[in-house]
């Protein structure tokens, strides 16, 4: 049914002939699989361009949205982590099976006569990769993508002669803000794959032109390319894939906070493939900094783009290749070992503060203004961005605020107008006056991962009680958990020698409870007289 | 001579079974490796975002304001969720009070194509611009292309307070 329609594609096309010449070139015997790890870098590339492709479909590329876009892919997409996951993942494994290849290569000395242009072309497509990485690693605009950047950005501005001029490419000249975040992102996303892809094109089209690199004095018969080839670097290929995807399910991606150029406690660190150079740098003091930063790397890349022209002898058998397992096996214990170092010498991001011990409920122990802010939480539907108990919400966890946001100076701001404290920030401003919003803060400021729980369950008459308490200034005369006046007695444990009835009469007239008394009479509704009388009567004795 | 040149020896062919196997086993990896792209791919393409809760009801007007047996446009703000963005947004509703307190808040959106319609006090009809649809006071299609009556916010009274929910989708 179906072969009119081939037999008119490659009458029209030839796209039948055009594959049927790439499957069944001839290949020397003596291939095999060593030679499967290029088929697996092209195949890495493909699943970075679809799963890359599918995340742009959710991601807002510019600072702050691009935090909340991602958030939003891993947190209400189904399967936008995995999908998040293969691409995170597959960066790092795209990375390891590209120097594989390289290593593979270079160890068989398959890069020698006539292939030379072969290795060069592979040679800028490892650097192309390292590219992939460095841009990619800002654009979720989390704190170690933001810190990460400006290291990077810096170390390009050292380069001699051409570092100013680097900087002001990548945007990174001062400060790192929506330029920067714009050249990374075309690079990302508009540059470097279709770069890719036609030096892809040109490295297969020269492996094709000088034939796959035979071993010395093969005259076996030379066999085809597919199948038996091809099933080989499927097999490869499978492997590779289910190592991605099993680490895409396994091992959450990290998203940080939304980057803050302010949080000092900050350790940026690159990524790990970069960490050596990164060590490296340790070793440069003063001006020798850009010899580590910027020539030793670049005299690297030099070196690897002249092996071809150091090494002109012929091809010998790789059991007589001593110096290139000698040279490969240096670099590798360099690399592992700047690597460890620079592991091994980062200190742990610390995060916020302990909560002290809780013997009460929690909520028991905060202030009327603390309660009444829970229950301005509660009416701005604060819950929708931010969940609590460890569950990721659009916004971030409150719990986790960072040592410079615990105060009321940074927070009320931060109510009124949420974007211009937070760049970036989607978070709609709280329409409250100053009173509420201090209340509001004050509660926010309480929180910790400890007190949450319980603090979000501070029952309804409590948080009512206390916004009447609030409402009729009674802080103005007494003292609740060491907050207001001493006019008036405090009213820790008040529920200990007076009861309900009591308080009802006192409120009412406060002289015919209290003789001398110069409490004003409050006539309140009966639902708020229930809510005031039950929060005041379960009011623990000392105070938290 | 180019040791890359040597003479060969004549090609071999492959055993029919193992060449068979092969093959299949190409096929069958690289489906298998298809389906474990195409069909998260696909599930986070066409899955909704997972439940948010865009549910709530946010307090619109005063009843006490709100004539009896006249619409009257109210407009209140609310949170939208939109994609990766939280905006609050301003947003308005025909809210209809009948004598005994029964209140309906109409979507000011023709159910045609979206435009916004008005109240026609000499006809008391809710009139579209647009390709003429009607309504009656109790949102129902009197004339026009519109398909169905009128789109309803889901409502509740606190007291003398009118709170505004998210459209009643069984209505």
């Amino acid at each position: 049914m179906h072969k009119p329609i081939i037999e008119w594609l490659e009458h029209r096309t030839g796209i039948q002939t055009i594959i049927k010449d790439f499957l069944y070139e001839d290949i020397p015997a003596s291939s095999g699989w060593h030679q499967v790890i290029g088929s697996m870098a092209v195949f890495s590339f493909i699943i970075q361009v679809f799963t890359g492709i599918l995340l742009a479909f959710n991601y807002a590329p510019t600072p702050g949205d691009s935090y909340n876009s991602v958030k939003y892919i891993v947190t209400e997409l189904t399967g936008g982590r995995l999908i998040r996951g293969l691409h995170h993942w597959g960066a790092s494994i795209m990375l390891i099976i590209v120097v594989l290849h390289m290593l593979q290569v270079f160890l068989y000395g398959a890069y020698k006569k006539p292939r030379e242009a072969t290795w060069m072309v592979g040679v800028v497509l490892l650097l192309i990769t390292l590219g992939f990485g460095l841009t990619g690693y800002l654009l979720p605009w989390d704190n170690r993508a933001y810190w990460g950047t400006v290291v990077t950005t810096q170390i390009a501005g050292q380069a001699p002669i051409a570092g100013p001029y680097l900087a002001r490419l990548l945007g990174g000249e001062g400060r790192i803000g929506v330029v920067t975040f714009a050249r990374f992102y075309a690079l990302h996303v508009l540059l470097l794959p279709p770069l890719t892809m036609i030096l892809i094109g040109i490295h297969v089209y020269l492996v094709r032109k000088h034939g796959v690199t035979p071993a010395v004095g093969d005259t076996a018969p030379r066999r085809k390319f597919f199948p038996e080839q091809v099933f080989k670097d499927t097999v490869g290929v499978t492997l590779g894939f289910l190592i991605l995807f099993t680490l895409a399910i396994v091992a959450e991606v990290p998203l940080g906070k939304l980057a803050d150029p302010t949080d000092t406690n900050y350790v940026p660190r690159p990524e790990w493939y970069f960490l050596f150079l990164f060590q490296t740098l340790k070793f440069f003091k003063g001006p020798m900094e850009a010899v580590g930063s910027v020539v030793l790397p670049g005299l690297a890349v030099l070196g690897l783009f002249l092996i071809p022209f150091i090494d002109r002898g012929p091809l010998v058998r790789l059991g007589k290749r001593t110096f290139a397992f000698a040279f490969a096996a240096l670099a590798l214990i360099a690399w592992s070992g700047l690597t460890a170092a620079a592991i091994r010498t980062t200190p742990k991001n610390i995060e916020a503060a302990d909560a002290p011990a809780e013997e009460l409920q929690a909520w028991q122990q905060l202030t009327p203004p603390e309660l009444q802010g829970i229950g301005h939480f509660r009416k701005e539907n604060c819950k929708t961005c931010h969940p609590g108990a460890g569950k990721r919400g659009i916004g971030p966890d409150l719990t986790q605020m960072i040592p410079a946001h615990r105060n009321a100076a940074w927070m009320v701001p931060h109510f009124k107008r949420p974007s211009q404290v937070v760049p970036g920030s989607s978070m709609p401003p709280v329409q409250l006056g100053d009173p509420q919003l201090n209340a509001l803060s004050a509660f926010v400021l309480k929180l910790t991962p400890q007190n949450e729980a319980s603090l979000m369950s501070a029952p309804d008459f409590a948080v009512q009680g206390a916004s009447i308490y609030e409402a009729n200034h009674c802080g103005a005369c007494h003292q609740i958990s060491g907050a207001g006046m001493k006019m008036g007695p405090a009213l820790d444990g008040v529920g200990q020698h007076r009861d309900r009835a009591w308080l009802e009469q006192h409120f009412l007239d406060p002289k015919s409870t209290s003789p001398g008394s110069i409490m004003p009479p409050y006539k309140f509704e009966p639902q708020e007289m229930d809510a005031i009388c039950k929060y005041l009567l379960q009011l623990p004795k000392s105070g938290g | 001579m180019d040791p890359e040149n040597l003479p060969h020896e004549p090609a071999v062919e492959l055993s029919p079974t193992r060449r068979s196997f092969y093959i299949k086993f190409i096929y069958g990896a690289m489906s298998a490796i298809g389906a474990a792209l195409a069909i998260p791919a696909a599930i986070y393409l066409f899955f909704p975002p997972k439940a948010r809760k865009e549910g709530d009801y946010v307090e619109a007007a005063d009843l006490s304001r709100i004539p009896v047996g006249t619409p009257e446009e109210i407009s209140f703000q609310r949170t939208r969720i939109d994609g990766w963005k939280v905006t609050s947004e301003k947003a308005t509703a025909w809210v209809v009070k009948t004598a005994d307190n029964q209140v309906t808040a109409f979507a000011p959106q023709c159910t045609h194509l979206g435009c916004a319609y008005h109240w026609d006090q000499p006809t008391h009809n809710f009139v579209c611009p647009c390709h003429t649809s009607a309504f009656s006071i109790d949102g129902k299609v009197l004339s026009g292309p519109a398909p169905r009556p009128l789109d309803k916010y889901m409502v509740k009274i606190q007291g003398n307070k009118l709170a505004i929910g998210p459209l009643d989708t069984h209505a």
